[in-house]
C-alpha cells in the first residue's frame, strides 16, 4: 500500500509542488532588506568601532601611559612611548594603533583604568594613502571631541553592565 | 538578378526582427531572474541600476552587464586549443539561435514554413551540447573537462526522453510542421495537447530543463562542486556568448513547450461562449508570447525551489523513469488514436 502511494506521489511530482508552492509563497513576502546608504541597521551601546581617545571635562586627557591596552593587545597593535610632564604627571608622547592589526577586540577599551582608550560607534571610514591606517595620538583625540557625546552617552546607556 | 537581392534582404530584415527581440528577452531574462529568484528568497535583488540617473527598479542592469562583459579581457589559459576555444561559444549559440527559423509566432508568421520542422527542431537542440563539450575539452582543465564529460551523459539521456515525448505529438498531429502541430490543437484550451499527451508534456518540460543545464540539471555547471564547469577558463565576450545562448535556449523550450503542447499563439478562450467572442481581436501572439512567459517563470521558479540532483539521480531519472513512462503513454496514445478517442482524435 505504501508502495503504491508512494509511486503516485512520484508520478504526480508531489513533492515538488510542495515545494513550488513555498517559494511561490515567499515570493509575495515582505522582503527584508536593509538598503545600505539610505536605511542602517539599529547599532548596539556596546558597539566596536573605530577608536577614540577620551578628555576630562576640563578638557585634561584621560590617558595616564599605563600601558595595560599595550599589553593586552592581542593583536599588538597598540604603541606607546611615554616621558614626565612638566608637572609631574606621566602622558604617552605617542599613542598608536595601526588599525590594519587591529581585530576591534575591545580589550583596550576594557583593560583601560580611566576610560581613555574607547571604541566608538563609527564604523564608515577609509584611507586613501599608505600610512593613514595608523591612528597617531591626535587624531584618536580629535575624533574623542568631535563624538564625545555620543561615547558618553553610549557609556551612561550600557552602564548597568559594564 | 535582383529579385534575388531584394529576396536576400527581405529575409535579413525577418532574422533582424525575430533576433533583435530575443535578445532583448535574452537581456531581460537574466534581470528577471535575478530579481524574482531574490523575491523568493526575500531579498529585493538588482534594484539600483537605472537610466539617466532615474533608478527604474533596476532596469540598466542587463544593459551595465553586457557593456562591462564586452570591454574585460579574454583571457586565453595557456594550454588551450585556441581555435576550439573560440569556436566553443559559437557552436553553442548558433543552434540556439537558427532553431528559431522554423517557430511560427501566428498563422503564417514564420521564417521558413517547411515540413520537417519539428526534425529541425530536435536536431539543433541537441547541437547546443557539442558547445558545451568542445569547450571542455578546448579549455584543457580538469573542471571545465569535468563539466563537459558530466553534460555530454546527461544530454545523451535526455534527449531520448525528449525524442520520444516530440514523437508523442507527431503521431498526435500527423505532422511535423509547427504550423500544422499548432492549428491541429485548435478548438479551445480543452483541445490543446497538453490534456492528452500530459505525461508526455511533463517529460518534454523535464528534459528541456536538462536540455538547457539549468537547476536542478545543472550538474555541468555546478557552481559549487566544479566551479562553473564547462566555463570556468572563459571570460569576457567569449564566456557572455555562452550565457546569451543558455539563456536563448530557455527562452527556445518554452516557445516549443508552448507551441506543441499549449496551442501557440491560440486564444484560452477559444470556443468558450461569450469570453471567446470578446476576446477574438487580441492577435495570436500576445497569448504566444504569455505563454512563453509562463513557461521561462517556471524555469526560474525551479531554480530558486530545487536543489540540484546528484549525478546518479540524474542517470535513474533520465533512464528508468522518463523514458518508461514516454513509451508507455505512446501505446495509450496509439490506442487512442486508433479508437479516434473524442474530442482530441475523433
Amino acid at each position: 500500500m505504501s508502495g503504491l502511494t508512494h509511486f503516485i506521489k512520484s508520478m504526480t511530482l508531489w513533492e515538488l509542488l510542495k515545494g513550488m508552492r513555498l517559494t511561490g509563497r515567499y515570493l509575495f513576502v515582505r522582503k527584508i532588506t536593509i538598503q545600505y546608504p539610505e536605511e542602517k541597521t539599529p547599532i548596539s551601546n556596546r558597539f566596536r568601532g573605530l577608536h577614540a581617545l577620551r578628555r576630562y571635562q576640563n578638557g585634561e586627557e584621560r590617558c595616564i601611559a599605563c600601558k595595560l591596552c599595550e599589553a593586552v593587545c592581542p593583536a599588538l597593535a597598540i604603541t606607546i612611548d611615554s616621558e614626565e610632564r612638566e608637572d609631574g604627571t606621566r602622558r604617552t608622547t605617542r599613542y598608536d594603533i595601526d588599525l590594519f592589526k587591529c581585530i576591534f577586540c575591545g580589550f583596550c577599551e576594557e583593560a583601560c583604568p580611566v576610560d581613555s582608550i574607547v571604541e566608538t560607534q563609527i564604523y564608515e571610514y577609509h584611507f586613501e594613502n599608505r600610512g593613514e591606517q595608523i591612528m597617531t595620538k591626535e587624531k584618536l583625540l580629535a575624533i574623542g571631541d568631535k563624538y564625545e557625546e555620543q561615547i558618553a552617552a553610549a557609556r551612561t546607556a550600557d552602564a548597568r553592565y559594564r | 538578378m535582383y529579385e534575388l537581392a531584394y529576396d536576400l534582404i527581405i529575409i535579413l530584415l525577418k532574422i533582424f526582427a525575430i533576433l533583435i527581440p530575443l535578445m532583448t528577452a535574452v537581456a531581460y531574462l537574466t534581470y528577471a531572474e535575478r530579481r524574482l529568484i531574490g523575491f523568493m528568497q526575500v531579498r529585493i535583488g538588482p534594484n539600483r541600476v537605472g537610466f539617466f540617473g532615474f533608478r527604474m527598479f533596476g532596469l540598466g542592469q542587463p544593459i551595465a552587464d553586457a557593456v562591462k562583459l564586452m570591454f574585460k579581457e579574454i583571457v586565453m589559459p595557456a594550454e588551450a586549443n585556441r581555435y576550439l576555444f573560440v569556436i566553443a561559444p559559437i557552436l553553442a549559440i548558433a543552434p540556439a539561435l537558427a532553431a528559431w527559423a522554423v517557430v511560427p509566432f501566428g498563422d503564417g508568421l514564420v521564417l521558413a514554413d517547411i515540413n520537417a520542422g519539428l526534425l529541425y527542431i530536435l536536431a539543433l537542440t541537441s547541437l547546443g551540447v557539442y558547445g558545451v563539450i568542445i569547450a571542455g575539452w578546448a579549455s584543457n582543465s580538469k573542471y571545465a573537462f569535468l563539466g563537459a564529460m558530466r553534460s555530454a551523459a546527461q544530454i545523451v539521456s535526455y534527449e531520448i526522453a525528449m525524442g520520444f515525448a516530440l514523437v508523442g505529438v507527431l503521431m498526435a498531429a500527423h505532422s511535423l510542421n509547427l504550423r500544422e502541430i499548432v492549428l491541429q490543437q485548435s478548438g479551445g484550451f480543452w483541445h490543446w495537447y497538453w490534456l492528452p499527451l500530459l505525461p508526455l508534456f511533463m517529460v518534454y518540460l523535464i528534459s528541456g530543463v536538462a536540455e538547457t543545464n539549468r537547476a536542478p540539471f545543472d550538474v555541468a555547471e555546478g557552481e559549487s562542486e566544479i566551479v562553473a564547469g564547462f566555463h570556468v577558463e572563459y571570460s569576457g565576450m567569449l564566456f557572455a556568448v555562452f550565457f546569451l545562448a543558455e539563456y536563448a535556449n530557455i527562452i527556445l523550450i518554452s516557445m516549443l513547450t508552448v507551441l506543441m503542447f499549449w496551442g501557440g499563439w491560440l486564444s484560452p478562450f477559444e470556443g468558450i461562449p461569450l469570453l471567446g467572442a470578446a476576446t477574438a481581436w487580441i492577435p495570436g501572439i500576445f497569448w504566444l508570447v504569455m505563454k512563453t512567459f509562463f513557461f521561462m517563470f517556471c524555469f526560474l521558479w525551479f531554480r530558486a525551489t530545487f536543489p540540484r540532483y546528484r549525478y546518479d539521480q540524474i542517470m535513474r531519472l533520465g533512464w528508468k523513469v522518463l523514458i518508461p513512462v514516454t513509451i508507455v503513454w505512446l501505446v495509450v496514445l496509439a490506442v487512442a488514436i486508433v479508437a479516434k478517442l473524442p474530442p482530441w482524435f475523433g
